[in-house]
């Protein structure tokens, strides 16, 4: 794991650029552990509201997860595209990526928007506290991943496929497809386990 | 439009508080009239400030540090002086009110923006020389952590004099820190120096990570680092790990107390119980953060002044690697009072004495490292030396205090409070090594051998005379956090504990002292060879200060301690055949900017001024997308202007002296 | 399958992300299915469900983040160990300490209350 002699700098740059987002994305790990765990403690505090049995609508759930895991998909064409060589290719797919992700965040604030009107909010109690801090959460990491992807999409229009730039959406990849990775353990543990 | 800002903000009833605004206001003003005056305004802001150099970013880190001690010691000697004076009728001259903000302040202050930026600047001016690298993995990113600590530091300080502070302990605990007991601004600004700060010393970790694992010269393999880089790797992983909890954590109560919801509340469903849970997940690597650099510095010294290699290389590593790991074990020891059952706070218990058990281990390989070397008595040595004696016996309380039975007698009880202390001074201590050994190579002069003697000699007088005395006040049943009391027989001790509190304050002036003479007689004590102490380790093998690009030529390591395996094999200070030119970072603005812009995100957010915090945090946003567009990051030095910068070096060492 | 360019990630194929895709929406429907479902028993349908996310945890992990034990990703899959011990160190021991606290806290029920005085 030694530097070479004449860092191709912006070759070698790259690489590290991917190691350093890694790296960043396992301290984002323990970010999402400590709210899961906070989570599982606050997780039977319903206050004589409303628990996952009430709440929790199971097929628009599913609808949610196959956006956000197609979507992943979509983001690995991008990336098949962009190894090839194809601008136009990797931007198509990651507009599709955007609009499935977009669907996604839409589902998640539509059902957030809902339970708030219903009087249901984060305020109600310390189960739902910690139900919207974590989705919420994992909800906030999707917005900036789609912000990226915008400046991303901006800057291969303008600039093309230039080491920058492909370094910068491979780390996006590591991002995104992160997402979908916590996403698998929000839905298990807080959907499904909450309505059983 | 202010949301709950108004001139009563400004605390006009209270003369202490008004004197400390007052004084700190006029100094920063004479010092950027003085600045102004001399015209060095543009070479502070172009050189400096925005410098994406880990170097200068290293010093600046540092020149914060040493000025947060220096409020942070003040509000000592007013608990000192307090508690000295404020036996029952007397209530001393700080109303509660007031006493409290104190020593939350101090902890934070002490922990967070004194320990943490001179632990980090040590790291940032020492690592990338000592692998033989040109700089960090992400030099701008550097410039971004440095900024945003400062900003966390800059909240603190304002909150002296617009508003107030947090009086809820530097920990922070709910309910107490919940909207219902603490409504004011103190929590909210507590709230968001932490965050803001916190996010600095993330980035800073994956840099460090990125650097070491990727960027080291050719032949150094992870076995052939020097310690204090194994140091440097290990708590940046602790960093990693461990400060995305305190996000969590300050995040979840902030959720409590800006909207409502009840992870920490009494009611609907709250369990407080969980802030102390996760508090400590972080808490406890946190002092292991701060201790393992201190640990490396001392590995350094002690080889370098013994003239010999490090005894026990391979133990030390893997004592480092051991710490790293149990440091994630042991956290319930700091809550054994709060209800946990028999085994779980045994388990706790045995895990917090067999992570003793590797710093022992380094200790010994200090001590044969001594035994037998030629030691020279230096400044450097001198604070190693107090540094082991002072840790050790702070480490021994630390075992007694992991006896859950013994704990629950003694926690939260002055005893506690001189234990910890007995940990992060010599902490501490091991900074100010690390900064005498390091100082000549980061400003080209040698600082004065005697006040530095001096200085220690009183720090170490004084630590003892301030903290042996609380030993003591534990036993006797006096607790943490007291403004006032009424037991008698407590204050002769307090009396002996402030006298320590003032000989420490001769040794800060001893300090102070050190540095302006100094920097007056820099021109006799010049380093011209770049290698002062007979170093072992790389970033002797440059000039004082290094130049920009640290290495002409990158070297090629062959074993442990590669500057004195250079020398030996007369590989040193060898003239290159040709130089090639050297790509750099440019400096840049953007580091301030989002310092600037997040400082008054952090304000806004306290005072509930949301349009302001909604634009800044934007500001913060739109900058960073702005700054990625920038395609003109980089800058190229030619190799001429190399062989023209390391020929006068070679001449340098020519007058030092030194053969080439 | 796997291929590597100059930055030195891997990359996959079509093929290897379809698998992954098709691989990972089963395991969804598998999970969803059992709990809408609720046929079997609860215990049955908590282990089932928790090892269908561990394994498409794993399926995403490989197919989409190419994470293998090859030379480049050693660090990575280093990385990632170190974080799955810290998280279960923190995640286990919090779950213990405070089920641990739940356990030994006196909750009086409103009708309980009644009695004591």
């Amino acid at each position: 794991m030694n530097a070479q002699h004449h860092a191709g700098a912006h070759e070698s740059g790259g690489a590290n650029k991917l190691f350093g987002f890694w790296i960043y994305l396992m301290s984002d790990c323990i970010l999402f552990a400590a709210i899961f765990a906070t989570y599982a403690v606050l997780s039977h505090n319903y206050a004589g509201g409303p628990g996952g049995k009430e709440l929790f609508h199971l097929p628009y759930v599913l609808g949610e997860t196959l956006l956000l895991l197609t979507s992943s998909l979509t983001y690995g064409f991008a990336m098949l595209a962009l190894h090839r060589g194809n601008q136009q290719q990797v931007l198509a797919w990651l507009a599709v990526t955007f609009l499935l992700g977009l669907g996604f965040f839409g589902m998640e604030i539509n059902e957030f928007g809902q339970l708030i009107a219903e009087g249901n909010g984060p305020a109600r109690s310390g189960f739902l506290s910690a139900f919207f801090t974590l989705v919420g959460t994992h909800g906030a990491h999707i917005v900036v991943g789609l912000l990226w992807m915008a400046v991303m999409m901006v800057q291969l229009a303008l600039g093309g496929l230039t080491t920058v730039t492909r370094t910068r959406l491979l780390c996006l990849s590591l991002f995104w497809h992160f997402l979908d990775v916590i996403w698998i353990g929000v839905f298990t543990i807080v959907f499904l386990m909450g309505v059983m | 439009m202010f949301g709950r800002l108004t001139l009563e903000a400004i605390p006009y009833h209270e003369p202490i508080i008004m004197g400390a605004v007052g004084g700190a206001t006029l100094g920063v003003l004479a010092l950027l009239a003085l600045l102004a005056y001399f015209g060095k305004l543009p070479y502070l802001w172009k050189e400096w400030l925005t410098s994406v150099d880990h170097k200068r970013i290293g010093v600046m880190y540092i020149i914060l540090a040493l000025v947060m001690l220096l409020r942070g010691f003040s509000d000592a000697l007013m608990m000192r002086a307090q508690q000295v004076v404020a036996l029952a009728p007397s209530e001393g001259f700080l109303p509660p009110s007031h006493y409290d903000q104190v020593f939350t302040a101090h902890g934070i202050i002490m922990l967070i923006f004194v320990a943490m930026p001179f632990m980090f600047g040590l790291l940032n001016i020492v690592v990338p020389l000592q692998i033989g690298a040109r700089d960090m993995a992400f030099p701008f990113l550097n410039s971004v952590s440095l900024w945003l600590t400062t900003t966390g530091a800059a909240l603190v300080m304002v909150s002296l004099g617009v508003g107030e502070f947090s009086k809820a302990g530097w920990t922070g605990y709910p309910p107490l820190t919940g909207l219902a007991y603490s409504p004011g601004v103190g929590v909210d600004y507590w709230i968001w120096s932490l965050q803001i700060s916190g996010i600095g010393t993330l980035l800073t970790a994956v840099n460090f990570i990125v650097t070491i694992l990727r960027m080291r010269a050719p032949g150094m393999t992870l076995m052939r680092m020097p310690i204090f880089t194994w140091t440097a790797l290990s708590t940046n992983v602790l960093v990693l790990f461990a400060f995305p909890v305190l996000t969590v954590t300050v995040t979840l109560l902030s959720l409590d107390r800006y909207l409502g919801m009840h992870f920490f509340t009494n009611d609907l469903g709250g369990n407080m119980m969980m802030y102390l849970n996760l508090f400590w997940i972080w808490g406890h690597p946190e002092v292991y953060i701060l201790a393992l650099p201190a640990l490396g510095v001392l590995s350094e010294v002690v080889a370098t002044f013994s003239g010999k290699r490090l005894f026990g290389y391979t133990s030390m590593v893997y004592a480092t690697v051991a710490i790293t790991v149990l440091s994630f074990s042991v956290w319930l020891h700091h809550f054994f009072t709060m209800g946990a059952g028999p085994n779980v706070n045994a388990a706790f218990g045995i895990a917090t004495m067999i992570i003793a058990l590797p710093t022992g281990a380094k200790v010994f390989n200090w001590l044969f490292t001594l035994y037998r070397g030629r030691v020279r008595l230096t400044a450097p040595i001198f604070w190693t030396i107090g540094f082991i004696i002072t840790f050790c016996i702070g480490g021994m309380t630390g075992v007694l205090l992991s006896v859950p039975a013994a704990d629950f007698v003694l926690h939260n009880s002055l005893f506690l409070v001189a234990h910890f202390h007995n940990m992060v001074i010599p902490t501490l201590f091991g900074y100010l090594a690390g900064f005498a050994y390091w100082f000549p190579k980061a400003f080209g002069f040698k600082l004065d051998e005697r006040l530095g003697k001096c200085a220690f000699g009183c720090w170490f007088v004084g630590f003892y005379l301030a903290f042996l005395p609380l030993y003591a006040l534990g036993f006797m049943g006096m607790t943490r956090r007291l403004g006032h009391y009424d037991n008698p027989a407590w204050q002769p001790y307090l009396a002996v504990a402030a006298i320590g509190a003032v000989v420490i304050l001769a040794g800060v002036a001893f300090q102070l002292a050190q540095l302006f003479f100094g920097i007056i007689n820099r021109n006799k004590n010049l380093d011209l060879s770049g290698d002062p102490w007979n170093g072992r380790t790389l970033e002797w093998s440059t000039s004082s200060p290094p130049p920009i690009y640290n290495f002409a030529v990158l070297p090629v390591v062959q074993d442990i301690d590669a500057f004195t395996d250079m020398k030996q094999r007369g590989l040193a200070y060898r003239r290159p055949e040709k130089y090639d030119s050297i790509h750099m970072p440019k400096n840049s603005a953007v580091g301030v900017l989002i310092g600037g812009l997040s400082f008054v995100f952090g304000f806004a957010m306290v005072w509930y001024i949301w349009w302001l915090a909604l634009l800044s945090l934007v500001g913060v946003v739109v900058t960073l997308i702005r700054r990625s567009f920038d395609q003109d990051t980089d800058y190229t030095i030619a190799a001429e202007e190399v062989e023209r910068i390391e020929n006068q070096r070679f001449a340098q060492l020519a007058a030092a002296g030194v053969k080439s | 399958m796997q291929a590597s360019d100059q930055a030195g990630a891997s990359h996959g194929s079509y093929r290897s992300y379809l698998i992954g895709f098709g691989i990972s929406v089963a395991l969804t429907l598998i999970s969803f299915g059992l709990v809408m479902n609720g046929a079997l028993p609860t215990a049955s349908i908590l282990v089932c469900i928790s090892v269908a996310a561990l394994v498409q945890i794993f399926v995403q992990l490989s197919f989409f983040l190419h994470l293998n034990a090859s030379s480049e990703q050693r660090w990575n899959l280093l990385a990632l160990a170190l974080t799955v011990l810290v998280t279960l160190l923190l995640v286990g021991g919090s779950l213990w300490i405070m089920h641990n606290l739940e356990v030994r806290m006196d909750h009086v029920q409103p009708a309980d209350a009644m009695q004591h005085n």
